[in-house]
């Protein structure tokens, strides 16, 4: 096959991108999309040229590293990651363009990586379950139906790429904090903390700068774990009746 | 009360703001078409009138139609705020390509369809509302009582080709916008079951169809003499 790529090059997070165009005359369609990108940076290396920078990791579909926009669609046109994705999904003397995540959220680093973080931080503010010390419960005390268990199961199938901001004309991360938010909130183990929980990590969405949530289910369609927008419905509920009727204890000095 | 400032500050808020403005909107829509109906009529306007008289008088109706004015104004004041919003977040670059394959057209464009929507609400009443209220309408005797000849003035608009095209254009506009917001407003609200979801989606979709459709048959019923 014979391809040509039309990819985002970025010296730095300040410095202006551009579009850069190469010509890939040896690729096969059996490669995937990230080892077609490794024969082409090999080739740049061989004549000098900066390689071009992209996240990968496991390249089996599970860590949520891999993050290019590919033809107008995160992780390309089909449902899954980018390294799951192969060069037979393309025609031969197709252009390609590859872009990175963009958002505000998710300021370009280099060429097509991005700065993820700002999920990391909505994780930490509450993406969680406290576990006191004790002895260790037995598994099967706490009875969970298997329609529930399984529910909360394919929320946290989420693996945190961020193809939802990255598909959603608002760039916004509902999907994402949805499926955190759902994976607790399912299970009694995560009820504890549950209004707490929901309302930090949609506090901490709003100041990262994400936008705000239209509907219109491109993030569920682009998701690489078929992620469901009825987790968005099921944080809109959690926040609402959180907000409403939650209370903070004060600890005072006994007096 | 800062929590309830938080709610509505929070985009999450401000989008239930979206739904609910949005749904007292939607039952606006039914009642308004349920009186538009009358226009076809043929008992030379008088249903219209009588009911047109009736809306611009009862009280209860005036502190509803204040209402209704208010939501109107806040769904546009929200929406362009969120907008906003939505827009910056995408940061300083945007896309080169984008496919638009995983989305529908509506869903992706409510704020230019709101656009032309609340155009058409300026013009409307102008032409309407404000006739009924300030204008110099003319009036007829029904039983030896005054009212306000409005479908004289209806049935005046309703013969201007442009006039006509304009407002079935609008119509078309509302249907795609509703198209998206009815089901939408659901979503937003948290009403998302599986048990519920086909009647929320059917009801949503016929609504969006039958009613625009509806509104825009009058003013083509007349202009065409049916």
């Amino acid at each position: 096959m014979k391809i040509t790529l039309k990819v985002w090059r970025q010296k730095s997070k300040d410095a202006k991108g551009e579009f850069k165009t190469y010509q890939h005359d040896h690729v096969s369609s059996d490669m995937s999309f990230l080892e077609m990108m490794d024969v082409l940076n090999t080739q740049l290396i061989k004549k000098g040229e900066e390689p071009i920078h992209f996240d990968h990791d496991c390249r089996e579909g599970i860590c949520g590293m891999c993050s290019m926009y590919i033809n107008g669609q995160p992780h390309g046109p089909l449902q899954t990651t980018t390294c799951q994705l192969h060069m037979r999904t393309f025609k031969d003397g197709e252009t390609i363009t590859v872009e990175p995540w963009r958002a505000q959220a998710f300021p370009v680093i280099k060429d097509l990586v991005v700065d993820r973080s700002a999920f990391d931080r909505i994780q930490q503010a509450g993406g969680y379950v406290s576990v006191n010390t004790g002895g260790v419960p037995d598994a099967n005390v706490i009875p969970i139906p298997k329609k529930i268990a399984d529910e909360a199961f394919d929320a946290a199938a989420c693996i945190g790429c961020g193809a939802c901001v990255a598909a959603c004309k608002n760039a916004s991360a509902m999907l994402f904090v949805s499926a955190k938010v759902s994976q607790f909130a399912l299970l009694p183990q995560g009820h504890a903390e549950r209004k707490e929980r929901v309302e930090k990590m949609v506090e901490q969405m709003d100041s990262e700068g994400f936008g705000s949530c239209t509907n219109t289910r491109a993030c569920e369609a682009e998701c690489p774990k078929a992620i469901s927008v009825a987790n968005i419905a099921r944080m809109n509920r959690e926040y609402f009746s959180a907000m409403v009727s939650s209370y903070e204890v004060k600890v005072g000095g006994g007096e | 009360m800062k929590w309830l400032i938080d709610l509505f500050s929070s985009t999450l808020g401000r989008k239930v703001l979206m739904a609910l403005t949005g749904l007292f909107l939607i039952l606006f829509l039914a009642v308004h078409l349920a009186g538009n109906l009358q226009l076809l009529k043929h008992d030379g306007g008088r249903a219209f009138n009588v009911y047109a008289e009736f809306m611009s008088t009862n009280p209860l109706i005036q502190v509803i139609s204040k209402g209704n004015f208010f939501f109107i104004l806040l769904h546009a004041g929200v929406s362009l705020g969120l907008t906003i919003r939505n827009r910056n977040a995408r940061g300083g670059v945007g896309y080169a390509v984008i496919s638009g394959k995983s989305s529908i057209w509506s869903s992706r464009n409510m704020g230019i369809l709101g656009t032309v929507i609340l155009v058409f609400i300026v013009i409307h009443l102008k032409d309407f509302w404000a006739q009924m209220h300030w204008g110099g309408i003319e009036t007829v005797m029904y039983d030896g009582k005054e009212y306000r000849d409005l479908s004289k003035l209806v049935a005046y608009w309703f013969h201007v080709g442009w006039y006509v095209a304009l407002y079935c254009f609008c119509m078309i506009a509302i249907g795609f916008h509703l198209w998206h917001g009815f089901i939408s407003a659901f979503q937003t609200l948290g009403l998302n079951h599986p048990k519920y979801n086909p009647l929320i989606h059917f009801v949503g979709k016929a609504f969006a169809i039958v009613v625009p459709a509806l509104f825009a048959w009058i003013p083509l019923a007349m202009y065409f003499n049916i």
